[in-house]
């Protein structure tokens, strides 16, 4: 057994660990050392508890089953997984944490041991504001467990298609929430004041099955392209409920690790939001332009005006053989269409014949922050060709051809052209400077923005119309040609 | 009703040209007009009266007919004073007028209550213009054909050979003014095989002078010029130009100069001293004759041989290249239709809120509309201020947005103070130890993760997932814990919630670090 002071020693360790694995991130050399530190974190941070002070070997079968249980369905989904459904994946994996914060939230409350503290080896009881901070911790742990928890199971259902993408609004949706809202604060003043347990209980269950409601509306509200600020938020949300539950078991430990997975997600979301120059509170509040997005289309002022030209494969080809400087900006529709890996064979096939290949990544391009990176990776696409928006944008003019595929909103030209558009002000990547510029797309249809893309009517732009996949496996067949 | 265009034929001594040809009169029915050409209009230009007819033209005899019958009149020269008697009182004129250089003809116009759109008003900086800018298509043609001219009358090749017969040095080719005329020759030339060589007042075209393949020549002087034209320039910069000009002269075969100053005459460049200096046999085509010459020896429209070199002054390069002057300055009418035309109706609207319209049009209903006022460029102001705020970072994405307001600023520091005034007053010491500990560990949270790469965000995003399994920690310490004696504990209820707890988190330990890791093993170099 250890001591007291060994196990918060090792909890220190395991912070630092922790610090220096979210530090490893900052460069793809450093990140595999990174995410080793994150392992041998956890590993100390858990060893040090079951074998700490607080836990008797009684317990050890109990926790060695669940652990082998957990682990084995965890390993075996880790490496199941298609690299296109992570969004999937990691929107599953908040709602564990989130379900695990409701669940240690509930047996917290129930435990009449909580109620006292360890002083020197002896159980003293909490004084009254003690005990009524700690169950405001305890229902706001609760709170945040559940919201994530649902909201993250109905993110899942959204990013694997299972629900559509589609943004539902319920009429007066705002009021629904302020009224929630209400309510659960209302229970929270009944629960403070219950006398037992079971009297709390009531108050407690009410708040769960609200917050849980709560989740799922609120992700209901938001559309596909949306999904990475979801996403990082609920990741943000993950990091509060650990840290709720810390302050609920005076764990600094948990309290740290919460607060920087939380201030993590929390900066991610502000950058995606960022990315799409739009507000953290009109993306919660969900529902992309519904008030602007359709209107505006049918004003005609908007109406971009010119021919659209369409391009076959071959002569893509063409155009791309001949060429010196070569941007692809790749979006949701090359995950769509698993096209990553036929993307890189064109790309070496070019680099070969001495065409400079690079890759523009908008951060929102996808449906979670960096999905882009991790899927050219996966087709072994070398990450210093593959450049952020910023370091790229400047170069257009300087490129031959730029080619665009499945993305849409993230190269209009109308957020930089029209003041009136929905998407004014959205950074984008400014595929019309290049020379040519080439669009590869399933069909006409606007965006996810319901904005319609100035870029395909101008003169120095071509659509490659059809699948992905398909299409640039002929442009590959016609390369090699 | 749809409105009708009418071409006459230009009646300017030596003009070939004509405002539209065949092929553009089809695309001028598609959007909606009539078009009448006088018969014989295109005859100087290699279009026959059949063509336009063929392309959906009326052809009608006399300039008298056509201009009483037309709702716009298409011109190239500027009109003459008779032209103007013909024109239909209220009616649309669209040509070359100067209208600084033609004051009269402006009031007579007036004084017939027309619209004139004045081509050469053009406002060129705005990039939609570019596709009307008739200057600049005419030009281009002036260029190529200055080459074609020294060329004709230049006693050898451009370009070098070496023959069984000997070796012929390459010509060597000096263009003053690398505007769209000089550029051209430029090319030209260049493509003949001449060794091109170029000067310009504005230092800045010296890139699209290397492009073009020609060499170019530097003032030893510093001045600015400006506007996109050339302008007169101070004494100490003439004087370092004609001293570069005068060791040109004596080192190269032929001279084009394009120098013109807007409503002033053309600047003298090339002095009798410097034509002297020349090889013999050399050649000056000089393309700014009609406005006086940048030559002092130069005869407007003549071809003249002093002190044994040929000096070229023709006043009507683009006549010399009707046919191509022609489609080019018709596409350009054309592209000014387009805009006219919005709706594809044959109903023009001569809108004047349209930068591009409003600079065209030096006479509106007869009011007198010249000058424009200077262009507001809407859009492009706008631009350098949105740039700064997605200002890139060498790494990640460190330093973060653009400060806040200071009013903002005091309003979060001041929210924040009295958060935690409640805080420190309500809250026990316990409490706030672990306050303090998140609190700074939000702020390190913050400072690590901007420092994050985006192009690792999703791995970011899933080890941090697999980090806040520390939550399993929650449930670990209530699975057995130390018994307390006299506690009646729900053992069964705590340890199944607890259990679940644990096997929930460790699904997002164990996998949350193992997707990282092979996430992370993708990326390489």
């Amino acid at each position: 057994m250890m001591s007291s002071s060994l196990a918060t020693v090792s909890y220190i360790g395991a912070t630092i660990l922790f610090i220096l694995s979210l530090g490893g991130l900052s460069h793809p050399e450093s990140s595999r050392r990174g995410n080793l530190y994150g392992m041998i974190g956890m590993t100390i941070a858990v060893l040090a508890t079951v074998f700490g002070p607080r836990v008797t070997m009684a317990g050890l079968p109990w926790i060695i089953g669940a652990m082998l249980v957990g682990g084995s369905v965890g390993l075996y989904a880790a490496r199941k997984v298609q690299m296109t459904q992570m969004p999937e994946l990691v929107a599953l994996m908040h709602s564990m944490v989130g379900l695990a914060a409701c669940l240690v939230g509930f047996a917290n409350y129930i435990d009449p041991a909580a109620t006292f503290q360890l002083v020197d080896g002896k159980s003293i009881p909490l004084t009254d504001a003690e005990k009524a901070i700690h169950e405001i911790e305890i229902y706001v742990g609760i709170l945040i467990g559940a919201v994530t928890f649902s909201g993250s199971i109905i993110a899942f259902g959204k990013l694997s298609g299972k629900i559509g993408g589609k943004p539902l609004l319920l009429p007066g949706r705002h009021f629904m929430n302020l009224l929630g809202l209400l309510v659960v604060i209302g229970f929270g003043w009944q629960f403070l004041h219950a006398e037992t347990v079971s009297a709390g209980m009531i108050g407690l269950t009410v708040m769960t099955v609200i917050a849980l409601l709560f989740g799922i509306h609120m992700v209901m509200a938001i559309g596909g392209a949306d999904m990475p600020v979801v996403v990082s938020m609920l990741n943000s949300y993950s990091g509060w409920a650990a840290a709720a539950t810390g302050f609920m078991l005076n764990n600094d430990l948990l309290i740290v690790t919460g607060a920087l997975v939380g201030s993590s997600g929390a900066i991610l979301s502000y950058i995606m939001c960022r990315a799409m120059n739009r507000n953290f509170i009109s993306v919660i509040a969900g529902g992309f332009g519904t008030a602007g997005g359709t209107v505006v289309k049918a004003s005609g002022d908007g109406q971009p005006a010119g021919e659209v030209v369409a391009i076959s494969a071959v002569d893509t080809a063409e155009l791309l053989r001949d060429a010196k400087n070569v941007i692809i900006v790749p979006g949701y529709g090359m995950a769509v269409a698993q096209a990553q890996h036929t993307v890189y064979e064109i790309t070496q096939l070019l680099r070969e014949k001495g065409v400079n290949v690079r890759f523009g990544i908008h951060p929102v391009a996808g449906r979670m922050p960096g999905h882009m990176n991790v899927l050219l990776a996966e087709a072994r696409v070398p990450y210093d060709i593959v450049m952020e928006m910023d370091e790229l944008n400047a170069d257009f003019p300087n490129t031959d051809v730029a080619m665009v595929i499945g993305a849409n909103d993230i190269v209009n030209p109308a957020a930089q052209e029209d003041p009136s558009s929905p998407i004014a002000g959205m950074p984008v990547l400014e595929v019309w400077k290049a020379k040519t510029s080439i669009v590869m797309k399933r069909s006409m249809a606007s965006g996810y923005a319901g904005v319609d893309n100035p870029l395909f009517y101008k003169e120095n732009n071509r659509m490659l119309f059809g699948d992905a996949k398909k299409m640039l496996d002929e442009v590959l067949v016609a390369l090699k040609a | 009703m749809p409105l009708l265009i009418g071409v006459p034929r230009e009646i300017a001594a030596g003009e070939k040209r004509v405002a539209t040809v065949p092929e553009v009169v089809e695309k001028l029915i598609k959007l909606g007009f009539k078009v009448a050409v006088e018969s014989g209009a295109g005859d100087a230009a290699n279009f026959s009266d059949d063509t336009y007819r063929a392309a959906g033209a009326e052809i009608i005899e006399g300039a008298a007919k056509l201009w009483a019958a037309s709702d716009i009149v298409f011109k190239v020269s500027v009109p003459t004073t008779e032209e103007v008697g013909l024109l239909r009182e209220g009616g649309h004129l669209i040509g070359f007028i100067w209208p600084a250089q033609n004051p009269e003809l402006m009031q007579q116009l007036a004084a017939k209550k027309a619209t004139v759109l004045a081509i050469d008003c053009l406002p060129r900086m705005l990039s939609r213009a570019q596709k009307m800018d008739a200057l600049t298509s005419q030009a281009g043609v002036a260029g190529y054909r200055a080459v074609i001219e020294a060329a004709n009358v230049f006693g050898r090749f451009f370009n070098g050979q070496i023959t069984a017969a000997g070796k012929v040095p390459p010509a060597k080719v000096f263009i003053a003014g690398a505007g769209v005329a000089g550029l051209a020759a430029i090319g030209t030339a260049a493509g003949l095989g001449a060794i091109v060589r170029a000067n310009d007042t504005r230092a800045e075209v010296a890139d699209q002078v290397k492009s073009l393949g020609g060499e170019f020549v530097k003032v030893e002087y510093e001045e600015e010029g400006g506007g996109g034209y050339a302008k007169v320039m101070s004494e100490g910069f003439q004087q370092a130009q004609r001293d570069m000009y005068a060791k040109q002269a004596k080192e190269v075969d032929i001279i084009i100069t394009t120098a013109l100053i807007p409503g002033k005459p053309a600047p003298k460049l090339i002095t009798a001293e410097m034509v002297q200096s020349m090889k013999p046999g050399s050649v000056i085509v000089d393309m700014a004759a009609e406005r006086g010459g940048n030559c002092e020896l130069t005869e407007p429209g003549q071809v003249v041989v002093k002190h044994g070199v040929t000096i070229v002054g023709y006043t009507d390069l683009n006549s010399r290249l009707a046919r191509q002057s022609s489609t080019l300055y018709a596409t350009n009418l054309f592209r000014l239709s387009e805009e006219l035309c919005k709706t594809k109706d044959g109903i023009i609207n001569v809108n004047m809120d349209d930068d591009a319209i409003r600079g065209l049009t030096v006479i509106k209903d007869g009011v007198v509309t010249w000058p424009a006022p200077a262009p507001k460029l809407a859009a492009a102001p706008a631009k350098p201020a949105a740039k700064p705020a997605v200002a890139p970072s060498a790494h990640g994405h460190g330093g973060g947005g653009a400060p806040a307001s200071a009013g903002k600023t005091a309003a979060i520091f001041g929210v924040a103070a009295l958060m935690f005034l409640l805080i420190g007053a309500y809250a026990p010491a316990a409490f706030l130890g672990h306050f303090t500990v998140f609190v700074l560990a939000c702020f390190i949270g913050y400072m690590v993760v901007w420092n994050v790469t985006p192009a690792l965000h999703t791995p970011l995003m899933s080890v941090t997932n697999a980090i806040s399994s520390i939550i399993a920690i929650g449930a670990l310490v209530q699975i057995a814990p130390p018994l307390m004696l006299g506690l009646d504990r729900p053992d069964g209820w705590i340890r199944w919630l607890a259990v679940a707890g644990i096997a929930l988190t460790a699904v997002n330990m164990f996998g949350g670090f193992a997707v990282t890791r092979r996430m992370l093993s993708m990326f390489r170099k």
